[in-house]
């Protein structure tokens, strides 16, 4: 994967935001080296749409949540959102702009203020953007923690500690939302969850997408989730962009290895499917010396002599199915079996 | 590994290698008596995988450390027998656990960061369990350590020995803390949620790891999750808990094929499913795990359940044995049942009729 390029984004009138050649690099203390988070890498995202990130610990997709907030701002490449560059803008307008794009966080305890109360959490962006009289404020803040499921006078005696995580992830939703903004960013927002509360919480922001008409940037390791909720899939490894496509298409014909490798290592809640395994060795290099040509060539199975030498561009190969991959595991004509059932099931 | 509750008893020939009966484990807090594990029982045999599945809070962590004894010598109140290869250990102490431990049980953590010693060499802390049960002298500990971290496939063993363990990736700790687990040879290995720190490749690394150490050393292995997917592939058999209880337990087939409980099914329709099409809607399991201090007269699960009747909220139903041999559960109606399918086809009407699906995700709140 180590693709670059921007074949994929497309020429949308109502593209909300647009990600291009974002290159994201850390210090790495006096050594004069840096960590290369992430490394050119372009996605857009239609209004209303829900893109899915996902990639291993490591492959930046976080960092890229972050950069389009400008939290930290991005060592080079452009972001522009609703049709304005965010790069370039000034610390006011900047924030100003962050009140259409809001980002909820996978620790839900954490990121809420231990001391205080659940309804003085959610009404703070209100206050500070002098949003309406107190009533309008009152109101909105009711409204919305009804929506998200919390109970708006329970919230105004309670503080965080006294709700679950999954509670908790609902009233970060619901501070998320009070500012009334076009997208959320997602990063990890259910990992910390049981499986049952996961559901409800996904169940929760595809309600909110369709009410709200939200857009969503949707981060995440586990590929079920995010297949589930994404509309289109970003597949990142070591800080690039292997892989793009709608979700259905993506999960059905994986064209990259590392796709595939990802998804055979998903484990089936099923006994009686056997999963055709791709198994991979070894954990991702560092980010501080990636490999040159593809950066995933050095676990890949498909490897040559030309993915060390020459970095993979993304192309497409299906309708809005592109990939990075000099050997790609189909042209985009043959599908491929990721798993076999000996059952009906 | 079999059942044996009371009338459910039908065990396979052999001895058991653990067998717990009516094994309780309450805390006493300022709140009250914290249930955490309320009377569990089964018997586990030589060689097998078992996994033990639940949300947080439905005391399957409690249940693996009271097997091993490592509960806080402060506050819990213990009941109930646990016999290790016949013999009582239940009762024992923490020094007379100390043999136990490492020779004949062992156990890996899930955040392998913090369960390794950040200021020992990699090669000491696997020599340690060595030198203090086997009696090893330092050189023959430090070659069966260059061992251990070959068997758990560690690359460059050798060298690793004089490393540390911030040196090492996450995937490679676990394997140290595998390899520290194995050193002894015990006959029992406990994994406490030992994936759910790692990232989906190095997870599937791991399991495939732990499954051949298993086999090739005929030892039993508990795997402790909430992640049926993870159980489904690599155990010979499933305990379900919930509020502190065993609500179901089957050989991982059965349990999957035919599953009994409308909890079992609930968790394993809350998971979302990689061949659905995007957008499926999931069936979440409403509210949440019961408070163990006040847990609900009836079956624990009745307040969330979405097949629920008056029966299932003033009496608690045993554990009954299924068609199947090995297969027990608890619940008064169970699925199948002509109780459950008219309740089924009730909430059907419901969800269709426009109320929310018929696990109904409101009443989380």
């Amino acid at each position: 994967m180590a693709g670059t390029g921007t074949a994929h984004l497309r020429n949308a009138a109502d593209t909300l935001l647009r990600v291009e050649n974002l290159v994201v690099e850390f210090p790495v203390g006096r050594t004069g080296l840096k960590v290369n988070a992430v490394s050119g890498i372009s996605l857009d995202v239609l209004r209303g749409e829900t893109l899915g990130l996902v990639g291993e610990s490591g492959c930046g997709k976080s960092t890229t949540g972050r950069a389009i907030m400008q939290l930290p701002r991005p060592t080079s490449g452009s972001v522009s959102f609703e049709g304005k560059e965010l790069t370039s803008m000034g610390g006011d307008q900047m924030r100003e702009a962050r009140t259409r794009m809001q980002m909820i966080f996978q620790d839900p305890i954490s990121s809420l203020n231990p001391r205080r109360k659940v309804r003085d959490i959610v009404m703070e962006p209100l206050t500070i953007w002098k949003r309406g009289t107190k009533a309008d404020r009152d109101q909105r803040v009711d409204a919305v923690l009804e929506e998200v499921g919390i109970d708006p006078q329970r919230a105004a005696e309670s503080q965080p500690h006294q709700f679950s995580g999954g509670q908790c992830q609902r009233i970060s939703i619901a501070r998320s939302l009070v500012l009334d903004p076009s997208m959320i960013i997602c990063d990890e927002p259910v990992s910390a969850l049981d499986v049952s509360v996961q559901a409800q919480v996904l169940n929760l922001l595809e309600d909110l997408k369709a009410r709200y008409g939200l857009t969503l940037v949707f981060i995440a390791h586990d590929l079920a989730v995010v297949k589930n909720i994404s509309d289109r899939v970003a597949v990142m490894y070591l800080g690039k962009i292997c892989e793009v496509a709608g979700s259905d298409e993506l999960y059905r014909r994986p064209a990259h290895h590392y796709t595939n490798v990802l998804l055979s290592s998903i484990p089936v809640p099923d006994p009686s499917i056997a999963v055709q395994r791709h198994p991979i060795e070894g954990e991702p290099p560092s980010p501080v010396l990636p490999p040159p040509g593809c950066r995933f060539h050095t676990r890949c199975p498909a490897a040559e002599d030309r993915c060390a030498a020459e970095e993979p561009q993304l192309r497409e190969i299906g309708d809005g199915h592109f990939v990075a991959c000099h050997f790609p595991v189909h042209g985009g004509d043959a599908p491929v079996a990721v798993r076999s059932s000996s059952s009906a099931g | 590994m079999s059942l044996n509750v009371s009338q459910a008893a039908t065990r396979d020939s052999g001895d058991p290698l653990l067998e717990l009966r009516d094994v309780k484990t309450h805390f006493r807090t300022p709140r009250g008596i914290v249930r955490a594990v309320d009377g569990v029982s089964f018997t586990l045999d030589r060689g097998k995988a078992l996994g033990i599945v639940g949300e947080s809070g439905s005391g399957k962590t409690i249940l693996s450390r009271s097997i091993m004894g490592l509960l806080p010598p402060k506050g819990a109140i213990r009941s109930g027998s646990i016999k290790f290869e016949g013999r009582e250990i239940g009762n024992l102490g923490r020094k007379k656990m100390r043999d136990v431990w490492g020779k004949e049980m062992a156990m890996i953590f899930q955040d392998p960061m913090t369960s390794l010693n950040p200021l020992m060499k990699i090669g000491k802390q696997i020599a340690e369990p060595l030198k203090i049960h086997l009696g090893m002298d330092n050189t023959s500990a430090l070659a069966t350590a260059e061992r251990l971290l070959q068997d758990v496939r560690i690359p460059e063993a050798h060298r690793r020995l004089s490393q540390y363990p911030h040196e090492l990736s996450g995937g490679m700790r676990q394997r140290v803390m595998i390899a520290i687990a194995l050193a002894c040879g015990p006959t029992a290995l406990f994994a406490d949620e030992p994936t759910t720190a790692l990232d989906v490749t190095v997870q599937a690394q791991i399991l495939d790891l732990l499954e051949e150490q298993r086999k090739d050393r005929n030892m039993s292995l508990i795997l402790v999750t909430h992640d049926l997917g993870v159980v489904a592939g690599h155990t010979d058999e499933i305990a379900v808990m919930y509020g502190g209880q065993l609500v179901e337990m089957a050989p991982t087939r059965v349990l999957f094929a035919n599953m009994k409980m409308p909890y079992t099914e609930a968790l394993l329709q809350s998971i979302p499913k990689i061949e659905d099409p995007s957008h499926t809607r999931l069936m979440a399991i409403g509210g949440r795990p019961p408070d163990l201090v006040n847990p609900p007269r009836g079956c624990r699960f009745a307040p969330r359940c979405p097949y629920v009747r008056e029966k299932c909220e003033n009496e608690m139903p045993p554990l009954e044995p299924a068609e199947s041999p090995g297969h027990v559960y608890r619940c008064w109606y169970p699925v199948g049942s002509p109780e459950y399918l008219e309740f089924k086809e009730r909430n059907e009407q419901a969800a269709a009729a426009g109320a929310d699906v018929p696990v109904a995700i409101g009443g989380a709140a």
